[in-house]
């Protein structure tokens, strides 16, 4: 039918006419440096503080620089970068997000965790448990989350890196204290037993037990339980400390491929660095992330930190790798567990 | 009663018209179509295709699948059933009846299809969280409405709202008064005249505002994860599963689900469209 074909010919050549006239619009000019931070949900006010410190410090060598963030659950940024999202550099939840951008693209080495130091996490952070004003339901330690009656808020681990690492952090509480992994793989079923929600993001989590009245206990990064206390009020809640908990270690990593097509790695190499100095260190703990060089910090930032026995990844659970495979894929430990809890 | 379908020759690729544009106007149909709707759908296929039909039937066997699958569905159709017969009731008020405030009434109509999700999702967990104004009430009741499968519902009847009133209101504009009164000179009461004369005319239109808030719903996201529980076998939809499986990095097992939804639904709104077409014959209505 030519007909049809005559119609289709012209439409396509009209779309295609009004594409390119938007495109040939007036474009601003690229004259200032300027790189993008792909990071994860809660370090939206961190970033804000270091960016200004950063660009003061480049400031007097003549240099302007942009620096653009993107933020959002960490797997959710991983695969926006996957997918092709332009970021110089990445700081997210955690390594095995950084390892499955490199597993799947060729943008960034396989080795990348060796390149910076402290398996390149300028910060830490841990697992805390936030309470109720007076903490009415007496909860001290990970045992009293298994009580019954006893609501615990939490978001999905498959959703969440936050929610990753409240899991893992119950789970080596359980092989500790309770002799083994069957033991620990229990203990954690009954802990989501007593979850009656399980929100997709680390704030989302926050609001419905802050905001909602949801649950007698949050499971959440020590840096968002000092958030919530100073925005939401520390006549409502306060922060219980268990007794074992893990350290989280949040990676910063360039992606190369990104960097050398751009002409920036310089500039990204030296944001990275930056996160390491006395300057960044000392705004680090200031936002409530536990800093590599706490002798940089304030000392009364460095003072709220309590002391708690913390379990690393790697000797833990043998790596993210491992710990991915092993509990959160497809079919793995987590999916076990709400099965058994149906 | 005024005839109102006209007899087309369908065969005919072109209908020769007094108005000009026809090749550019339907150029564009197809080209807007394909860009638009063919080709995105076409790459999910074509992604889910890498699943292989073992991968299929594993995705569909997956019990947890089935369980999102069925509450998605479930809800949906049962949200899509109570706006169809509200809605009906909405859009005749707005249209038979003049009160105070009936332009407000009117424009908050509309307010679902304005309101970002998200946004809607937030307002209603926190209305009817155990804390909050509607929930506390419901709580001294006994009733939990955020965080179970109620919430769900609640949401999806939000979202659906318009389109189970927008679809009727012009089709009761339409309806001649005249025709309800000859209907009760005639002798009938007022139930057979809601029926007999009143509904049957109204009832593709209920179908497609059926089939419209019922397609929205399946496919509702935003607003349902926050008052939702988002608790497998129990509060789950497949939705978060298809954003779980994407968290997984397993693409193939997110497009598996999307295709399982896909045929669902379409499954679902040819059977409506026969009904209507068949409604169509019946009653003799366009």
């Amino acid at each position: 039918m030519p007909a049809a074909i005559k119609a289709i010919g012209l439409g396509v050549a009209s779309l295609a006419f009004m594409i390119a006239g938007t495109m040939l619009g007036p474009r601003p000019a690229v004259a200032q440096t300027s790189f993008l931070n792909v990071s994860y949900d809660p370090t939206r006010e961190l970033y804000r503080a270091i960016n200004q410190k950063f660009e003061e410090e480049t400031r007097p060598q003549g240099k302007k620089i942009n620096i653009r963030m993107s933020h959002g659950g960490s797997g959710s940024q991983a695969r926006a970068v996957i997918d092709g999202l332009d970021a110089d550099v990445v700081t997210l939840a955690l390594a095995a997000d950084i390892d499955e951008i490199a597993r799947r693209t060729n943008r960034i080495p396989s080795d990348w965790q060796k390149r910076l130091p402290n398996n390149s996490a300028p910060y830490t952070s841990t697992i805390v448990f936030l309470v109720r004003k007076g903490n009415p339901k007496g909860i001290r330690d990970w045992d009293d989350l298994i009580k019954p009656g006893i609501q615990v808020i939490t978001p999905n681990p498959k959703t969440s890196g936050g929610a990753r690492w409240n899991y893992l952090a119950a789970y080596a509480y359980g092989v500790e204290r309770r002799g083994g992994d069957q033991q620990a793989q229990a203990f954690v079923a009954q802990i989501f037993k007593n979850a009656p929600v399980l929100d997709t993001g680390a704030r989302g989590s926050t609001n419905t037990f802050a905001r909602r009245g949801i649950g007698d206990v949050l499971l959440a990064w020590e840096n968002e339980a000092f958030l919530a206390l100073d925005e939401l009020g520390a006549d409502k809640f306060e922060i219980v400390v268990p007794s074992i908990s893990i350290l989280a270690e949040p990676p910063v990593t360039l992606v190369d491929g990104n960097v050398d097509r751009k002409g920036t790695r310089a500039i990204a190499q030296a944001y990275l660095e930056f996160l390491y100095s006395p300057t960044a260190q000392a705004v680090i703990a200031k936002h409530y992330y536990r800093p590599m060089k706490p002798d940089a910090a304030a000392p009364q930032d460095v003072a709220r930190f309590p002391d708690i026995k913390l379990v690393t990844i790697d000797q833990f659970f043998g790596g993210w790798d491992e710990a991915q495979r092993k509990h959160f894929a497809d079919g793995g430990i987590f999916d076990a567990i709400l099965k058994s809890n149906r | 009663m005024s005839v109102r379908g006209k007899s087309q020759t369908r065969s005919r690729f072109r209908r020769p018209s007094a108005i000009p544009g026809f090749p550019l106007a339907f150029g564009y149909t197809l080209t807007y179509l394909g860009l638009i709707v063919l080709i995105p759908l076409g790459a999910l296929v074509l992604r889910a295709s890498s699943l292989g039909m073992m991968g299929l039937s594993g995705v569909i066997s997956d019990e947890r699948v089935l369980s999102a699958l069925r509450i998605s569905f479930g809800l949906s159709f049962a949200a899509a059933l109570l706006n169809a017969i509200f809605g009906l009731v909405v859009a005749w008020v707005l249209v038979r009846y003049d009160f105070p405030g009936r332009k407000l009434v009117h424009a908050a109509v509309d307010l679902p299809f304005a309101l970002p999700t998200a946004v809607a999702g937030i307002a209603l967990a926190a209305l009817y969280a155990p804390n909050g104004w509607i929930g506390q009430p419901l709580a001294a009741w006994g009733i939990k409405a955020a965080y179970t499968p109620l919430g769900i519902f609640i949401a999806l009847v939000f979202v659906g709202l318009p389109f189970a009133v927008r679809t009727v209101e012009p089709l009761i504009v339409e309806i001649d008064r005249e025709i309800e009164e000859v209907s009760a000179t005639l002798g009938a009461t007022r139930a057979q005249t809601l029926w007999r004369v009143v509904l049957p005319p109204l009832t593709p239109a209920i179908l497609t505002g059926f089939a419209l808030a019922f397609a929205r719903a399946v496919g509702e996201y935003g607003s349902v994860i926050f008052i939702a529980g988002n608790i497998p076998y129990v509060s789950e939809i497949a939705p978060i599963l298809i954003v779980i499986r994407l968290e997984e990095f397993n693409y193939a097992g997110a497009t598996g689900i999307a295709v399982v939804m896909l045929a669902i639904s379409f499954a679902t709104l040819l059977v409506i469209n026969l009904i209507q077409s068949w409604s169509r014959r019946r009653f003799g209505y366009v």
